[in-house]
């Protein structure tokens, strides 16, 4: 793989970080019609539709990853260049498909490349006048699947995060390919080297190429099975965001792509629930940390600081959703969070029924712990400790700091204060982050001072 | 794409023999597909011979090359458009159920 110019079209300022740099005395002395700024705003928006959809439609035809990645690439170069001296086209994304697909007919000619990738890169020069919206239609065609029309995007989703490859290489993959996350920002998030991250992309991309995954949206029993796990790529893509000290840009990314997957499978709920638990999560994204930048427990956090429009958004989402799994759930119980006028306010019962139906459905240890605590804000703290010590039992929660937390906090609300206090401190001792140490140990101290 | 399918178990299978799965549908649905282009059980582990040469001299062990707990006990050479076609082949055989099977391609794809 040719070590790509990390360059992210969706985000802001991408131009700006693309490297290239629109020569001022060039502009001017060609006639200038937009200004250099204008056209690389116009470059970025194009390019944050466009891009991915380049990439999987000549990753379609072509099966060559690093190809796709690099034409795309050139192509948004050369927009650069030429925007600002011959104004931007009246189909921006027509444009880009047009010259990503000549770079890759280049190319491949040069490299006498079989017949039939010729022929359907052909086809993509004919579609490329047209919206990009139609580009994929057409595409199909050409692989005589008239009737079906599946979006180029979702087969890419699709084979980024196949179950035969690693769960980690499906998140890197995803954000490389299409995010068009810089591989430095991957390698940053992942805590290695960029190199090591480079070459982890492209074992990936071989991977793909050898094993035989197939480019293609599963269909029948196989989507149905499949799809939970592209959902799980993107729940961790956004966890990656969302945790401190993650990328805060990953879960922006992760909504992005939430959304997406939402257009091309609008019949699919539980993806939609998830959009609707991300938005939930992340509307509290102003309002998470304190000003020293230490976590902040929902009760302390200034509610008037979420994000209302998210929220309003989300529940607007599960008000369609008739079936409840694991992410709508979940995303219920954020949103009686979000939708409480203070915490004291909140609607326990509710939550903690939330928490039975999840519990049924996904018995994991930390499920139950939530439930606990949920029980204990519901049903008086004696409810949620005999519940957590249920959950306890044959040491499925040791060492795990949220769980010593959730006893000492239910401790406090019974009046032992010495005793929640030094189950703060081992909480804290526990904790796996300096910031949440930070918060158990205040929280100790808090209750130290009550006596 | 050709798959290599190895077919393994346990050294010492915990299935139960009589109740065994019955593998000639599986090998007759995707013969008849074109699909299965080969493949054999394979006699014990023990009656395996290990070839080595080195330093221009022939060394055999009785035995298979690894001791490990799982052994390959059958193969079937499989023609697969991609790797999705093959689990769903695999998946099918009985011992999916019974023990585990690795799929392998070729090294040159075919496609």
């Amino acid at each position: 793989m040719t070590p790509a110019p990390g360059r992210r079209p969706a985000g802001a300022g991408a131009a700006a970080s693309a490297g290239v740099t629109v020569s001022a005395s060039t502009a001017a002395s060609a006639g200038v019609t937009v200004s250099a700024g204008a056209a690389a705003s116009a470059v970025e928006a194009a390019a944050a539709d466009a891009y991915v959809r380049i990439v999987a439609a000549l990753i379609r035809v072509t099966g060559d990853w690093a190809l796709a990645e690099d034409c795309a690439q050139e192509a948004l170069t050369l927009a650069l260049q030429r925007w600002p001296a011959d104004g931007v086209p009246a189909n921006p994304g027509g444009w880009l498909m047009t010259v990503a697909r000549n770079r890759a007919i280049d190319t491949l000619r040069r490299a006498s490349v079989e017949r039939r990738k010729l022929d359907e890169l052909a086809v993509l020069t004919r579609t490329a006048t047209h919206p990009a919206g139609h580009v994929d239609a057409v595409g199909e065609m050409a692989d005589g699947m008239v009737g079906e029309v599946v979006d180029d995007r979702l087969r890419l989703i699709f084979t980024c995060c196949h179950p035969a490859l690693a769960m980690e290489a499906r998140v890197a993959l995803t954000l490389r390919t299409i995010c068009a996350v810089p591989t430095a920002d991957i390698a940053r998030a992942f805590l290695v080297s960029e190199s090591t991250m480079t070459r982890r992309l492209t074992r990936a991309k071989t991977r793909i190429a050898d094993a035989g995954i197939p480019y293609r949206v599963p269909s029948g029993r196989a989507l149905t099975e499949r799809l939970p796990g592209v959902l799980a790529v993107l729940y961790l893509l956004f966890t990656r965001g969302y945790t401190a000290g993650g990328e805060p840009a990953f879960a922006a990314e992760a909504i992005r792509l939430a959304r997406l997957l939402g257009q091309l499978m609008p019949d699919r709920q539980e993806v939609s629930a998830l959009l609707a638990l991300f938005l939930l999560q992340h509307s509290r994204h102003d309002a998470r940390r304190d000003a020293d930048g230490d976590l902040l427990p929902l009760d302390q956090q200034d509610r008037s600081r979420w994000d209302h429009a998210a929220i309003t958004e989300a529940l607007g989402i599960l008000a369609t959703i008739r079936q409840d799994g694991p992410y709508a759930l979940q995303a219920r119980i954020a949103a009686c969070h979000a939708t409480a006028p203070s915490a004291a306010a909140t609607d326990w019962q509710a939550i903690a029924s939330c928490y039975d139906e999840l519990a049924r459905i996904q018995p994991t240890p930390v499920v139950e712990l939530n439930r606990a605590v949920a029980h204990g804000y519901a049903h008086g703290p004696a409810a949620g400790l005999a519940l957590l010590a249920r959950t306890r039992t044959g040491g499925r929660l040791d060492g795990y700091p949220l769980a010593v937390a959730a006893e000492a906090d239910l401790t406090a609300r019974q009046g032992d204060h010495d005793r929640a206090a030094a189950l703060f401190r081992q909480a804290a001792a526990l904790a796996r982050s300096e910031p949440e140490r930070r918060a158990l140990l205040h929280r100790a101290d808090d209750l130290s001072h009550q006596g | 794409m050709k798959y290599l399918m190895f077919v393994c178990t346990d050294a010492q299978p915990d299935t139960d023999k009589e109740n065994e799965p019955d593998i000639h549908a599986w090998v007759a649905e995707n013969d008849a597909r074109g699909r299965r282009l080969q493949g054999s059980e394979l006699a014990p582990a023990a009656a395996a011979t290990t070839v080595r040469v080195r330093d221009g001299e022939l060394l055999l062990c009785d035995g298979p090359f690894a001791e490990t707990q799982e052994v390959i006990v059958g193969f079937d050479l499989l023609e697969c458009a991609d790797l999705d076609e093959a689990i769903e082949i695999a998946r099918a055989h009985p011992m999916a159920r019974a023990g585990r099977l690795e799929l392998r391609p070729f090294a040159e794809p075919q496609r």
